[in-house]
């Protein structure tokens, strides 16, 4: 059982109030963020009010749904009215939106408690959360490495529980990175499952919303209220017709896993992450499944397909940040509007999305976006039609989600290494697929390690049910010293 | 030497839909300043467009008046640039697949104006310029536009004149746009060049933005016309640039030159999903289209025997078209029916909105019905006249204002009767036309009027006098 469901149970038989539950959370909140920085926004007065409104139906006998009054976070680029939405810079460090996020409202529909907005890299651009304008979140597995990104907070939160759950973002692997840098269960949906309305975009292309938890139930829970068709986003027009959670227990004998062999021989993969997904899928094969071996080189060339489209979009998207109606505007008299938004922007945006802007605007500009962003669009048709042909041959594909476990702070950021740390994570948003990460071992330095599940679009149940299946037979428990006692 | 122009447009027109492009604000003109405003207009973080199916509807019904081709597969695409009235820097626009392409229009003189393309997009805020400060109103963001580009195939500012009008015409005619241009519901950016009678080569061109009458297109195009031939005629070259008209002496100065042109870094729009047109859909929007005003005009002439200017006149406005298009299926004297829409009812109106809007409070069948007793003789055009007037004023039946005996007619006998006695009663107007003087005849034609209460037909009682004077 995970821990929403624990949580439901409690609430609902009185053992703990909603209050008391939320007042925990807030107090460990309290004393582990200073350390951890996992929240840029804590909102208590939010959290505390819809744990009052959750333990009055409590009171009156009426029915609550299973996310009601489980305490929970958000990344802070899903946009919450009212409630200070930053995506860690300094550009947007006082906007406040006027409306909600779907994937919020639907969950603010079921009294989800609501403690707070997690850290990240700035505009979500970065794999290791030191990208934020305030102090990087901690691994609390090991204080001097790194949680991952760019969903950092999110995934500091709910290994350190302080959170149970937490929506990210993932555009390039930046929930399943670090959901398999802390020992996480994180989910990146098909491209179009969930609404991004109110995600403040950084490549809308490639990016969706996703729930990260310390087990399979409880991402599956989460992806199954946040999901399905939304008037407000026009990619998102599909209605599932059963939840995940109801497959999450189907039998997986016969079913087909593909393994590539571009990842489980590749060199740039470490042998301990090589040994630990190897064991997965025996463990697959003992349930049952068969094995199927693919090759897939064209997925060698995703990391480049991917910084192009993504930088190419990002510089589009992040044009409007001006300082002219809303965000940082820089101090001073200006000779003209040109002059403002040029010092307003130089002033407030980090260095990496400095980068990422400048990177984006080259690859679009004049004769270079034949060179550059057509030819990786086409690279990118390209690896979508290989991952097509691949699930005519399988069910799902296993990979690692990382070549490495967490790895030390202060790597060097312009080092190449850095942008092939998500070689194997990237390929699912290039070709729109669902993919999990699942926790699968742990390194010689204690740190967990993390395997992916792929799944052809909209099979998040499939999916899910793959990993639930291996997180019965494999038991693995991680722990921590922070956030509320277990 | 000759010079000739050669010129293609730009015609940017706001579509007539209740609410923006991508998303639900209304889209009426002017209103409190940033009154018509949410997220996704205002491009604030992590809003997302969703494309409304009436405006691209409305582009379709263009593209079909138009004769263009329909791209059942077409796409939005991101046209960034940063300026103040352009929250999210960019436009969502169409580049390279726009929804309407390769149809054409035909002038009065029979010449064809070939149109490249249309595609949709949305329109900008406005910047309001005060002394120390910039106001921005983003009401007009957001607002469906579409672009109709022309090929270079204009060749004097008197087609250009034209085809705007016809333009003009053509989309109110279908209900796709007030085309207003004092308001910018409709706006020209001209390209225009000239080169030697002698020379096959097209000039190097200058484009002038944002024309918002036809009568300064006119004048733009001549001082460039002006201009330019001058300049070659110095032997000097012409700079490619962008230019704006100057309206207080007419002539046009640069806005910016090539060299500075922007790269607006087009791509396919992501939050978005490929314009997808089906079969079944184009063959709905066709059957709203109306009968085109060219086809219209055509068979009010063939049809009704109508003179080509009172066709004209009918298929000016749609709505009075319509009118007269209902009338003639009641009646089986359609051009009765012309003259009295065009001379009585029309001049109810003044403004070119009223006459638009032609409301009015008589029927079709209401006027069917008087058609049918002035064409039968049984009342006489003036009789016809001020009953219309009363039918007008108070949207009541023809019977209401008219007696049973007004309605028996007039005979042959009694006008005989009269014209007899208006000859004994009036013998020097006799004498005098026995003596030549023709003009003497109507005097007796209006005692016979008088006499009958209006019944009589003038003509006819002219002829009966006639008759009886020469058979005297």
């Amino acid at each position: 059982m995970g821990k929403i469901e624990r949580i439901h149970s409690s609430l609902l038989s009185r053992e703990v109030s909603c209050r008391e539950l939320t007042e925990e959370y807030l107090s460990a909140i309290e004393r582990d963020n200073s350390t951890l920085s996992a929240f840029v926004t804590v909102t208590e007065d939010c959290a505390l009010e819809t744990a009052d409104k959750v333990d009055k139906k409590l009171s009156k006998g009426e029915s609550i749904g299973m996310l009601s009054g489980v305490p929970m976070s958000i990344k802070d680029n899903i946009s919450t009215k009212g409630i200070r939405t930053t995506c860690c810079s300094k550009m947007l460090w006082n906007y406040t939106p006027v409306y909600d996020a779907t994937a919020y409202s639907r969950l603010k529909l079921q009294d989800a408690v609501l403690l707070g907005k997690n850290n990240m890299d700035e505009f979500a651009m970065g794999n290791t959360g030191e990208n934020s304008c305030i102090a990087p979140s901690k691994n609390p597995f090991d204080m001097s490495r790194v949680t991952g990104g760019s969903s950092s907070g999110s995934a500091c939160a709910v290994s350190s529980n302080l959170s149970v759950y937490s929506l990210g973002s993932d555009t390039g692997g930046s929930v399943r990175q670090p959901a398999a840098f802390c020992g996480l269960v994180g989910l990146k949906p098909t491209f179009g499952a969930v609404s991004r309305y109110g995600l403040i975009a950084y490549a809308s292309s490639l990016e969706q919303i996703g729930p990260m938890a310390t087990s399979v139930e409880d991402v599956s829970l989460v992806f199954d209220a946040i999901s399905g068709k939304d008037v407000l986003d026009s990619t998102c027009n599909r209605e599932y017709e059963e939840s995940t959670f109801s497959h999450l227990n189907d039998s997986i004998k016969g079913k087909r896993v593909g393994i590539i062999r571009e990842f489980s021989q590749g060199e740039h993969i470490s042998s301990e992450v090589k040994e630990a997904v190897n064991k997965v899928v025996c463990t697959y094969e003992a349930m049952g499944a068969n094995v199927v071996e693919l090759t897939m080189p064209e997925l060698l060339q995703a990391v480049p397909v991917y910084y192009i489209i993504a930088c190419a979009e990002a510089s589009s998207n992040l044009a409007r940040y001006d300082g002219i109606r809303y965000g940082y505007r820089a101090q001073g008299d200006f000779q003209s509007v040109h002059e403002l938004i040029c010092r307003s922007r130089s002033e407030a945006f980090g260095k990496e999305v400095k980068r990422r802007i400048l990177m984006g605007t080259n690859v679009l500009s004049g004769d270079k976006c034949s060179y550059y962003y057509d030819k990786a669009k086409l690279l990118k048709d390209n690896i979508c039609r290989q991952f097509a042909r691949a699930f005519e041959k399988c069910d799902v594909i296993i990979t690692p989600t990382t070549p490495t476990p967490a790895f030390e702070c202060n790597r060097k950021a312009e080092s190449v290494e850095l942008l092939c740390e998500d070689a194997c994570a990237i390929p699912a948003n290039l070709a729109s697929l669902p993919a999990v990460n699942l926790p699968c071992g742990v390194s010689k330095t204690g740190l967990p390690i993390g395997v992916q599940i792929i799944g052809n679009k909209f099979c998040e149940a499939l999916v899910l049910n793959m990993a639930y299946k291996y997180q019965q037979e494999a038991q693995l428990e991680f722990c921590t010293k922070w956030g509320v006692s277990q | 030497m000759k010079y000739l122009m050669t010129a293609g447009l730009e015609t940017h027109v706001e579509l007539s839909t209740k609410s923006k492009m991508f998303c639900s604000c209304k889209t009426e003109f002017a209103g409190e300043p940033n009154s018509r405003c949410c997220p996704v207009c205002l491009g604030l973080p992590g809003s997302l467009p969703v494309i409304n199916k009436q405006a691209v509807e409305l582009a379709i019904l263009a593209g079909l008046a138009l004769n263009c081709k329909i791209n059942t597969l077409s796409y939005m695409d991101r046209k960034n640039y940063s300026y103040p009235d352009l929250p999210k820097a960019y436009q969502i626009s169409q580049y390279d697949v726009p929804l309407c392409y390769d149809g054409f229009i035909k002038l009065s003189s029979g010449k064809v104006i070939r149109i490249s393309r249309i595609h949709i997009e949305e329109d900008a805020g406005k910047l309001v310029h005060n002394k120390n400060e910039t106001l921005i109103d983003y009401n007009r963001c957001g607002v469906p536009l579409i672009e109709i580009v022309t090929e270079p195939d204009f060749s004097s500012s008197d087609e250009v004149r034209e085809y705007v009008q016809m333009l003009q015409h053509l989309l109110r005619y279908i209900g796709v746009s007030d085309c207003r241009m004092q308001e910018g519901s409709m706006r020209c950016d001209v390209n225009v060049s000239v080169r030697p009678a002698d020379s096959d080569k097209l000039g190097t061109r200058t484009e002038i933005k944002n024309m918002n009458s036809v009568a300064n297109m006119v004048k733009a195009l001549e001082y460039e016309y002006k201009r330019q031939t001058e300049l070659l005629e110095k032997g000097e070259s012409i700079t490619q640039e962008t230019l704006r008209f100057v309206e207080s002496d007419g002539s046009t100065s640069p806005m910016r030159s090539k060299e500075d042109a922007r790269d607006y870094r087009f791509f396919r729009e992501p939050d978005l999903l490929p314009l997808h047109i089906g079969e079944a859909e184009l063959k709905r929007i066709k059957e709203n289209l109306p009968e085109m005003p060219s086809i219209k005009l055509e068979r009010y002439v063939k049809e009704f025997g109508l003179s080509k200017t009172d066709a004209q006149h009918l298929i000016k406005y749609r709505r009075v078209s319509e009118f007269f298009d209902e009338v003639a299926k009641l009646t089986s004297d359609a051009k009765t029916a012309s003259k009295l829409i065009i001379g009585q009812m029309f001049s109810l109106f003044s403004t070119e909105a009223q006459k638009e809007e032609f409301s009015v409070k008589v029927t079709p069948f209401q006027l069917s019905e008087l058609v049918a007793l002035l064409s039968s003789g049984k009342v006489n055009s003036s009789l016809a006249k001020t009953t219309l007037d009363k039918m007008l004023l108070s949207g009541k039946d023809v019977t209401d204002f008219l007696s049973a005996e007004d309605l028996k007619g007039f005979t042959k006998a009694e006008l005989e009767n009269l014209c007899a006695k208006a000859i004994e009663q009036s013998p020097s107007a006799v004498a005098d036309f026995k003596g030549g003087k023709e003009k003497a005849l109507m005097a007796l034609v209006g005692f016979v009027m008088r006499e009958s209460r209006g019944k009589a037909n003038a003509e006819t009682a002219k002829e009966c006098l006639e008759k009886l004077l020469t058979d005297n």
